[in-house]
């Protein structure tokens, strides 16, 4: 039997981007510069809800094609987003970015679970051969939820940015199909997930 | 060196820029070597005419304009003035960090010194002129040739994303390879 029960975890859901329900939301998130700095290696900027929804919605077919909305299923309560990006379909290769832009929902393994939903989903329905990552090293809360996921270190770029008037690395990850495989034959799948 | 030491005239190559009459003919023919074009690019391979070429020319040149972080240069012999191959650096300018790429056209001129000239050349240019902390160089684990130039120049392996790459029914790694100012050696 095929597991439909794909994009729902414990505590959250994987659902639609929809810019009348992102747009207010993101622009919301991103003046948060905390969240900001964690997400992005470009310098934190204020843009206005018309530019944010206008993004979304040229990008919907292309850098946005595999986002997703992250709910959490208590009040489904849209609370940040997950999306894969990159060389999906000529190497099977994909690099995940993830959200959670409300800070009530940070060190609660939210995104832990969001996470998980998306390897299941990066493997067992795009069937990729590998999932991606970077993350900066000031924001160690994540590192430890990628490892949670199963992400293995594959490298630092030393010095790569500038904040704060010193030199951070950034951080590769890396999760393989049969490492993949190898979790949930040991936790069976749907634990996996959860 | 100082400031009358020339950033384009080495002993072997010049960088320059694209000639939009006679370069789209000479790049035509790398794109039909499958050698070349997979060493150079990640995506699948296939050849390109003067035509699309001579437009591929006018977005990048437009590109370098607009977006104002990217540096790119033709890079010809000294002695008759052939067109040997292309480089460029991407810049981050918030991070002060470039990646670097660049590619000798035919396989006669390749192991002839060009290439390391063109990137001793090159990393003068990202650290004397623009300034940047720091380099990274992309490269696929069968590129052999720009594995050992990448080491030649001092970098250092900083990065093996495991299998990320597929070709001829088998995966490789991908290594980001990296150089800092202070351990660039001039």
């Amino acid at each position: 039997m095929l597991d439909n029960n794909l994009l729902t975890g414990k505590l959250v859901r994987l659902a639609a981007i929809d810019p009348e329900t992102a747009g207010p939301l993101w622009t919301k998130w991103r003046l948060n510069s905390e969240y900001t700095r964690m997400a992005d290696l470009d310098p934190a900027t204020a843009n206005s809800l018309k530019a944010t929804r206008a993004w979304i919605e040229k990008h919907m077919d292309d850098w946005l094609a595999n986002e997703f909305e992250i709910r959490a299923l208590a009040g489904d309560q849209p609370i940040g987003s997950i999306g894969l990006g990159g060389e999906i379909k000529i190497h099977g290769d994909a690099f995940v970015g993830i959200g959670i832009g409300d800070p009530e929902f940070w060190g609660k393994g939210y995104g832990t679970e969001a996470m998980k939903l998306i390897l299941c989903y990066a493997f067992m329905e795009l069937n990729l051969h590998r999932v991606s990552l970077d993350v900066f090293d000031y924001n160690p809360r994540a590192l430890h939820s990628y490892e949670k996921a199963g992400f293995k270190l594959e490298g630092r770029k030393r010095g790569m940015l500038l904040r704060e008037g010193r030199r951070w690395d950034l951080i590769y990850m890396g999760i393989l199909r049969e490492e993949w495989l190898a979790q949930v034959s040991t936790n069976g799948a749907v634990q996996n997930k959860n | 060196m100082n400031i009358s030491t020339s950033l384009f005239d080495g002993s072997l190559i010049r960088l320059g820029s694209i000639d939009h009459d006679k370069d789209p003919e000479i790049e035509s023919r790398w794109t039909h070597d499958p050698t070349f074009m997979r060493m150079m690019y990640t995506d699948p391979m296939r050849p390109l005419s003067a035509f699309q070429l001579k437009k591929k020319y006018e977005a990048l040149e437009k590109e370098i304009d607009e977006a104002k972080n990217l540096y790119y240069f033709r890079i010809r012999a000294r002695a008759d003035e052939r067109l040997l191959g292309f480089c460029d650096l991407r810049c981050s300018w918030p991070n002060g960090s470039g990646q670097v790429r660049l590619g000798i056209g035919s396989a006669e001129d390749q192991r002839k010194g060009y290439g390391y000239e063109t990137l001793s050349m090159l990393l003068r240019y990202a650290f004397s002129e623009i300034c940047l902390y720091r380099l990274t160089a992309v490269i696929p684990e069968y590129n052999l040739p720009a594995l050992a130039l990448f080491k030649k120049a001092s970098f250092t392996e900083e990065v093996r994303r495991r299998e990320a790459l597929a070709r001829d029914g088998r995966r490789w790694d991908e290594c980001q390879f990296g150089l800092l100012v202070d351990e660039w050696k001039h």
